[in-house]
């Protein structure tokens, strides 16, 4: 039997994928995709709850898949801005790298 | 829902979701991205949610990943060749990583209603596009339109960042 539990699990453990190229990779496109996964984790965990809390009607609580809707636009959005200044900065400096960006590093 | 299902596309998720980020090569990574969201999609129909799977392989799968791939091939990206890592600032990473990790693992063993099973739904088919659209536009109107106005603002963004500056 599955439970609420299972897919709060399988959420968590794709976002710590996601946390954990963040940290570690230094390519950028990498590091947007792995933003990607985090944006949908959470969203993964938002639907398991939305479909978990059924109302008096006994349909699953449409307003969260209403939120989770909002992230995909937000997170397309995001992801055309961020490609956007990552073309514009391979056009000034010739590479993705995250460690050769260092000009506004203390 | 079969828990077999369930957990087939739950690996799915999981195992290319950490390829993503194992791979050497963008390619393989966007590609790897594809499958991991689809499964993700597959998951969101296990929980009746319809329209949002659908979605989620539109945007995602379609639209989004496209975009990353024309990305990759544009700037011609090769795989990062092995440069010298930093252990040190690498095992604080993971190690982060893998506190959160606990963390959720022990909030989600001490939640009890995270042990009951799924409420059972009405009938078989729900309506599922019909309560969304009128949620949609009739409680969340003032959002959507927002939304709207941050999806052109975007755009016209975009089209500035990568117009070519005059020198």
């Amino acid at each position: 039997m599955i439970t609420l539990g299972d897919y709060l699990i399988v959420s968590g453990i794709l976002f710590v994928i996601g946390f954990a190229g963040v940290m570690l990779r230094r390519n950028l496109i990498i590091i947007l995709m792995s933003l990607e996964l985090m944006l949908n984790a959470a969203n993964l965990s938002l639907v398991a709850f939305s479909r978990f809390r059924v109302d008096s009607t006994g349909l699953p609580d449409y307003d969260v898949q209403v939120f989770v809707f909002f992230i995909i636009t937000v997170a397309a959005a995001e992801v055309a801005v961020g490609l956007a200044i990552l073309v514009a900065l391979y056009r000034a400096r010739q590479t993705t790298d995250v460690k050769d960006i260092s000009s506004l590093k203390f | 829902m079969s828990a077999f299902l369930f957990w087939i596309f739950a690996l799915l998720t999981l195992i290319f979701g950490a390829a993503v980020i194992l791979n050497r090569n963008p390619v393989a990574s966007a590609l790897s991205l594809v499958v991991s969201f689809l499964g993700l999609a597959a998951l969101f129909m296990s929980l009746n949610a319809y329209f949002i799977g659908i979605i989620q392989v539109l945007v995602y799968t379609g639209a989004v990943m496209v975009l990353f791939l024309f990305i990759i091939m544009l700037l011609d990206l090769r795989a990062e060749e092995g440069r010298r890592i930093n252990w040190l600032a690498s095992a604080g990473g993971l190690a982060v990583a893998l506190i959160f990790l606990g963390q959720i693992f022990s909030v989600v063993g001490h939640l009890t209603i995270a042990h009951k099973a799924f409420p059972p739904l009405p009938g078989s088919t729900i309506d599922d596009v019909r309560n969304i659209g009128a949620a949609l536009f009739g409680n969340y109107n003032l959002p959507f339109q927002i939304v709207g106005v941050l999806v052109l603002v975007a755009t016209i963004g975009v089209v500035l960042l990568s117009k070519r500056q005059p020198r």
